[in-house]
């Protein structure tokens, strides 16, 4: 998916005289041919995160598109209060475009980590989120967001599914049942197919949970259970599928990174497990679970 | 008009007597702005090719409002209600709501970036005319994010901005070696002015240089002095 996306900013940087990428030292080599062409438009400023969005708000404010870019962890959690402020609050926006999701950098430990990043964002008013489960998602969803104005959060991460899906805006069956809704957000829908394997069971796919599918959500929980199945922090969805169905009966499973900090290494695999995310322990969750 | 025709602005914004002008750090700096510097007009404000004045320090506003008010951006009746329910002035200004306000401000070390980030949006689509002023305070200058600004824009020769940075030695440990050295190492030019002194605030802001940032250090009475 970082691939993908240093393709595309590359060729939106070359195409689009409106786009500007902020950097901040980190994929900085991976644009240096391309910056060297339009260095008024791949900017580096060093290890300087609240700069980068502060940069990328001034750019939107003389009309430019900015995507700023680097690690979750550091461009979220560390700059918050400029994401907050320098960009939707002054009546812009940018694209942030953010690597090493949830536990993708495990073996970096918890410094290197963000699976709180969808929840900062989620706090804060106008935001589209897309969580692109596999590289061939990443292109159009940058393309498009480059096209408009409006603060958009692309999330990559190094968890893909089989199949890249061009219609996952809004919730897409991609196998259906009878006793429950299980929508799968970005790349856990590869390890909710294994795991809801021969249950009779709907699984939704999605890589937009902001704005979430909520007519989408309505069609297909008719049986009344649904289990969000999310690669960041577990329930970071659960207010939206509640508030949904507030006028139904309802059960809703919310599964994710859970909220524990593990002082341990290791691959994305281990991390998994070790917060019930893998195959087996997402089916033992919903064979609990299920009515 | 003079800085004295504020006076009367001033006193509706505060509904305080007892305050002289000079109670208000920014006042003259301001004045000597919106009076002599910044090429803006009220009547094209969406104007890309205007010099742009952000306002990092976005507390006590009260002196900006009463000059923008003074040069027309909006209706002296506004500074009636401030903070007021349906009031558009705060006590910290929001550019949504304010005609001539660049941007929202309020916490501080914001305006720095966003300023460093005008400069580089104007001159990537070739408009080398406009400036590029963004008043501080000495305290505000404590935030950790106006150095990461300051360091940068240093480095790369950022000549279209300039910094203004109001010092009443607010901060709580000051700055130790002046606050202009703190610039002038980054690759900065800088001067330091009596804030007070309108020829002298102008004289340190026509010093601007090609190739490099550049600072005025506006020298006021110290706080609550």
């Amino acid at each position: 998916m970082r691939q993908a996306f240093i393709d595309t900013a590359t060729t939106l940087i070359e195409e689009d005289p409106r786009t500007a990428l902020v950097l901040a030292d980190i994929s900085v080599a991976a644009f240096e041919e391309a910056a060297l062409k339009h260095p008024d438009r791949i900017l580096n400023v060093g290890i300087r995160e609240q700069l980068m969005i502060g940069v990328a708000g001034g750019l939107a404010l003389t009309g430019l598109r900015p995507i700023a870019h680097s690690y979750a962890t550091f461009l979220v959690d560390r700059a918050y209060e400029q994401i907050k402020l320098d960009l939707a609050h002054q009546g812009t926006g940018a694209i942030l475009v953010s690597v090493g999701a949830s536990y993708d950098g495990s073996s970096a430990g918890y410094t290197h980590m963000s699976p709180m990043d969808v929840q900062l964002i989620d706090t804060l008013p106008g935001w589209t989120v897309h969580v692109p489960g596999h590289p061939g998602e990443v292109a159009p969803l940058l393309t498009a967001a480059a096209a408009h104005d409006d603060p958009v959060y692309l999330r990559l991460s190094t968890q893909t599914n089989d199949i890249a899906y061009a219609d996952a805006h809004l919730l897409r069956p991609v196998r259906h049942g009878t006793k429950a809704l299980v929508v799968a957000v970005g790349p856990m829908l590869a390890p909710v197919l294994e795991a809801t394997r021969g249950l009779d069971v709907t699984v939704a796919y999605t890589h937009t949970p902001r704005p979430f599918d909520t007519t989408g959500l309505r069609a297909l929980a008719h049986s009344g259970n649904v289990a969000l199945i999310e690669p960041y922090l577990a329930g970071t969805s659960a207010h939206v599928v509640s508030s949904a169905l507030a006028d139904r009966p309802h059960r809703l499973l919310s599964l994710g990174v859970t909220r524990r900090d593990l002082h341990s290494y290791g691959t994305p695999t281990d991390h998994a497990r070790h917060h019930g995310l893998d195959p087996a322990a997402l089916r033992a969750s919903l064979t609990t679970w299920l009515p | 008009m003079t800085v004295l025709d504020v006076e009367p602005l001033l006193r509706r914004l505060t509904g305080d007597e007892k305050h002289a002008p000079s109670a208000f750090s920014t006042l003259d700096v301001l004045w000597v702005l919106y009076d002599r510097v910044l090429r803006v007009d009220p009547r094209r404000l969406d104007d890309p090719d205007r010099d742009r004045f952000l306002l990092s320090k976005g507390h006590g506003p009260a002196a900006y409002y009463a000059v923008l008010a003074a040069k027309g951006f909006f209706p002296d009746g506004w500074l009636d209600d401030l903070a007021g329910a349906d009031s558009p002035l705060g006590h910290h200004p929001d550019r949504l709501r304010v005609p001539g306000v660049e941007i929202s401000s309020g916490s501080l070390g914001h305006g720095l970036g966003l300023g460093v980030g005008t400069a580089l949006g104007l001159r990537a689509q070739g408009r080398l005319e406009p400036r590029v002023y963004v008043l501080l305070g000495d305290a505000e200058l404590d935030e950790g994010s106006n150095h990461e600004a300051i360091a940068y824009a240093g480095a790369t020769g950022l000549d279209a901005v300039t910094a203004i940075v109001i010092d009443n030695r607010s901060a709580s440990h000051g700055w130790p070696g002046g606050i202009a050295s703190r610039f002038a190492v980054h690759g900065w030019t800088a001067v330091t002015v009596d804030g007070r002194d309108h020829d002298a605030v102008a004289a340190g802001l026509g010093q601007a240089r090609e190739g490099a940032p550049h600072v005025v250090v506006a020298v006021v009475e110290t706080k609550g002095s």
